[in-house]
């Protein structure tokens, strides 16, 4: 599916589509189908994201998101080399979802 | 160090002003992000991975400890409680908010500190000697000189919107310490007659065309190097490509055109702006020098460190550099400990480094292009409290040099621009080497990783080198073996195919072997490599 | 919101059509030019007293060519005007200055209240330049 992705303008937080707003957790993204360019011109002009873009992703039975490149899945999980400072800090085996 | 003036003082506070008022402008939708992105990059803020990211510089690697306190301060107020030193001797806060970044630039400058043009196609941080000031070998402190650039490269009015990034370096000594023929100008304070000037170098650089720079001029005396400087560039603002951004450095033009030619052109642009009263006096060169004089040194001290706690020894025999002055001495800080994050530094440890540095250094600090800390001016006789100090606080790793002491851009875990990661790589690395006494075996081994071919990681110059790459969205390294940074200056060669994460350090492992088994008598990894050539390497590595 | 913004202080700005450089070498007449990114600004050298306007066109802000045209055509002596065209913005008026621009004609109006802002920001400069302004490096050491 095609997932919509961005920056928060002000706090520069990684945010995806919902189908309604903007979350910072990968998993409320929705399939933009083809109108995500026409969904980031509309959040860009009203300053709800900053440079959003399309990206590939799949979602499992269980409604987790899971973006088809490594650099989307960092993105969406923190550094792996501090997950401290993820989405995940609890959980020591997170960096392996990236890979 | 140098201290600002009055003049100074008003430059970065109008800078600040001036940023306040573009963002706020961003902020409230009067500038688009492409219109904003030029202006946010020319005070150090990108967007990155996973948030905005703020370099803040630091001039020729020169600090004191005021500013390493606001440095902590920064990191803990704004950012995530800790800071990363980066190849150019800058410090990196990679969790800022935008909405923050005036306020931040506003504290920095209350401590005489910036993050003016620390990117952007304009002139960079100017990036020198972390020994400079304090080692035998240099003909002068580089440092006046690089401050007198600084204060000339900031807010150039013809060179803010260059073709490209510009990155300057000025060292005094035969011994390169700063990677200088990797510049895109690269300045070596030199005597000629008596006389003290400058040989430049231009054209050099890293990246996805690696080059070193050839000499340009032999001589330049001091009250003509600005504006000999003006004409190289001024030549690289109007010749450089503009058509295609992997084709736009300087060392791209000075390749194509050939050196002689960018030579002859700068000579006749020069041979014109000399006469235009672009060169402050030499007044004014003094003034600045005035500001690196030698701090008060005692006298009477003795040479002797007594070595009995072996702990303490160790330390002292890796990290601790002869000082030209008697009783004194360099110690090295490592930001590498074993399975850590290379330039990182906590909050804590910015502020203990900051207390030592005020206590036992002359309140003196430099940051290293290998991400490293120095303290230059410190009494023998202090070296044991201070090993203490750093020991309790994770800074106490003796490895400088070793393979352990890598150098690591922040790669995919950070930068938006990597294509894999190279701070896991770099703690399997360490982990695989963890004995130290294996590592002093090993001796000197420089090992460079970089997660792109921007090269921010400086593998080119690695003794052995490592190039992060996406192979179809998995990442996948490939070996370098045979580069220096140093005054043997030298571009790394590959080996071949590429390898996973831990097939690389395998790889690494089956090297080391190699050079130990082939050794002579002094030679370091880099010495045997050059003499046995990659053959040997390569037949085993991919045995 | 200025369409057109001239820093000449009473002297009177050139109407006339600016000819392409390869034109004006053509042209004994001619008496405004424009210059684009890449074209030798030094090729205006023999005839900077019978020239009473150099356009300098910026398509891009990031193109920094024209700076050097501006800067160049001072050293020499031209005491024309010189105008910057094209994506000019305020952010860029200062340096434009000091390069030796004194008149603009933005593709987006210029707001006089940020231009005045952007021109008086700076209280020095490092660096001597071609507007007159003495550098701060010459009031140290005056």
């Amino acid at each position: 599916m095609n997932v919509l992705t961005g920056n928060d303008l002000a706090t520069g937080d990684v945010t995806w589509w919902t189908g309604e707003g903007w979350s910072i957790h990968v998993n409320d993204a929705c399939d933009v189908g083809d109108k995500g360019n026409e969904i980031a011109q509309a959040e860009v002009a009203a300053r709800r994201v900053n440079v959003p873009y399309v990206v590939d992703a799949t979602i499992d039975d269980a409604g987790n998101v899971r973006p088809a490149h490594i650099k989307e899945r960092i993105r969406a999980l923190g550094p792996t080399v501090r997950l401290d400072l993820s989405l995940k800090p609890a959980d020591p085996t997170a960096g392996n979802w990236v890979i | 160090m140098y201290q600002y003036d009055q003049y100074d003082q008003a430059m970065v506070d109008a800078r600040v002003a001036e940023f306040r008022d573009q963002t706020q402008r961003r902020l409230d939708g009067l500038l688009s992000e492409d219109q904003f992105k030029p202006l946010r990059l020319m005070n150090g803020l990108y967007l990155q991975l996973h948030a905005y990211m703020l370099r803040v510089a630091v001039p020729y690697g020169t600090l004191s400890g005021k500013q390493m306190h606001m440095l902590a301060h920064i990191a803990r107020k704004y950012d995530r409680d800790y800071g990363h030193f980066t190849t150019r001797q800058n410090i990196q806060f990679n969790w800022i908010k935008l909405s923050d970044a005036p306020d931040i630039l506003a504290e920095l400058a209350t401590v005489e500190m910036h993050a003016i043009q620390t990117s952007g196609n304009c002139i960079r941080n100017i990036s020198s000697d972390q020994y400079a000031g304090v080692s035998a070998d240099e003909v002068a402190d580089p440092r006046p000189l690089a401050e007198l650039l600084r204060q000339w490269s900031s807010f150039h009015p013809e060179f803010t919107y260059l073709p490209r990034k510009f990155k300057i370096c000025v060292i005094a000594s035969e011994d390169d310490r700063a990677a200088m023929r990797l510049h895109d100008i690269g300045i070596l304070l030199v005597e000629k007659d008596g006389e003290l000037g400058a040989r430049i170098f231009a054209g050099g650089g890293m990246g996805r065309t690696p080059m070193i720079s050839p000499e340009i001029r032999d001589f330049v005396p001091f009250n003509e190097v600005v504006s000999y400087l003006e004409a190289c560039l001024r030549v690289y603002n109007r010749h450089g490509r503009r058509d295609n951004k992997y084709k736009a450095r300087i060392k791209i033009l000075v390749h194509e055109m050939g050196a002689d030619e960018y030579r002859r052109q700068v000579e006749e642009e020069f041979a014109q702006m000399k006469t235009l009263g672009l060169d402050p006096p030499l007044a004014e060169l003094e003034r600045i020098a005035a500001h690196f004089a030698p701090p008060a040194y005692e006298t009477g001290l003795s040479d002797e460190i007594d070595l009995t706690d072996r702990d303490f020894a160790k330390w002292v025999e890796m990290q601790v550099a002869p000082h030209k002055v008697p009783g004194y001495a360099i110690v090295n800080i490592s930001l590498k400990p074993t399975g850590g994050i290379p330039g990182d530094a906590s909050s804590a440890q910015l502020d203990l480094m900051a207390d030592l540095a005020e206590q036992y250094s002359f309140d003196e600090l430099r940051v290293t292009h290998a991400q490293n800390i120095v303290l230059a001016h410190v009494k023998k006789a202090d070296l044991y409290a201070i090993w203490k100090a750093l020991d309790a606080a994770d800074l106490g790793t003796a490895n400088l040099d070793l393979i352990s002491d890598i150098i690591a851009c922040p790669g995919l875990d950070y930068c938006s621009l990597a294509n894999a990661r190279a701070i896991p790589l770099s703690q399997k690395i360490q982990q695989r080497f963890a004995d130290l006494d294996r590592q002093k075996e090993l001796g000197e081994l420089k090992l460079k990783i970089s997660g792109c071919i921007n090269a921010c990681g400086h593998h080119h110059a690695g003794n052995i080198g490592i190039l992060g790459v996406d192979r179809r969205g998995v990442e996948n390294y490939q070996l370098l073996l045979g580069g220096s940074g140093a005054e043997d200056v030298a571009l790394g060669q590959i080996t071949g195919p590429g390898f996973s994460e831990d097939g690389i350090v395998d790889a690494i492992e089956t090297a080391t072997n190699v050079y130990l088994a082939n050794r002579t008598e002094g030679e370091r990894f880099v010495d045997t490599y050059r003499r046995i050539g990659m053959a040997p390497f390569k037949e085993a590595i991919y045995a | 919101m200025l369409e057109f913004l001239s820093l000449r202080e009473g002297k009177e700005c050139a109407e006339l059509p600016a000819v392409t450089l390869e034109a004006f070498s053509g042209q004994s007449n001619a008496t405004a030019v424009r210059i684009e990114p890449g074209e030798d600004a030094r090729e205006l050298l023999p005839f900077l007293e019978r020239i009473a306007l150099v356009e300098v066109n910026f398509p891009s802000f990031g193109d920094g060519r024209g700076y050097s045209v501006a800067r160049i055509l001072r050293e020499a002596g031209y005491t024309g005007e010189l105008r910057a065209v094209g994506d000019v913005a305020v952010d860029q008026i200062s340096h434009m200055v000091r390069c030796g621009f004194d008149s603009f004609i933005p593709d987006k109006p210029l707001d006089p209240e940020h231009v005045e802002a952007a021109l008086t920001r700076f209280p020095g400069f490092y660096q001597k330049a071609v507007d007159g302004v003495a550098p701060i490096w010459a009031k140290r050491h005056d």
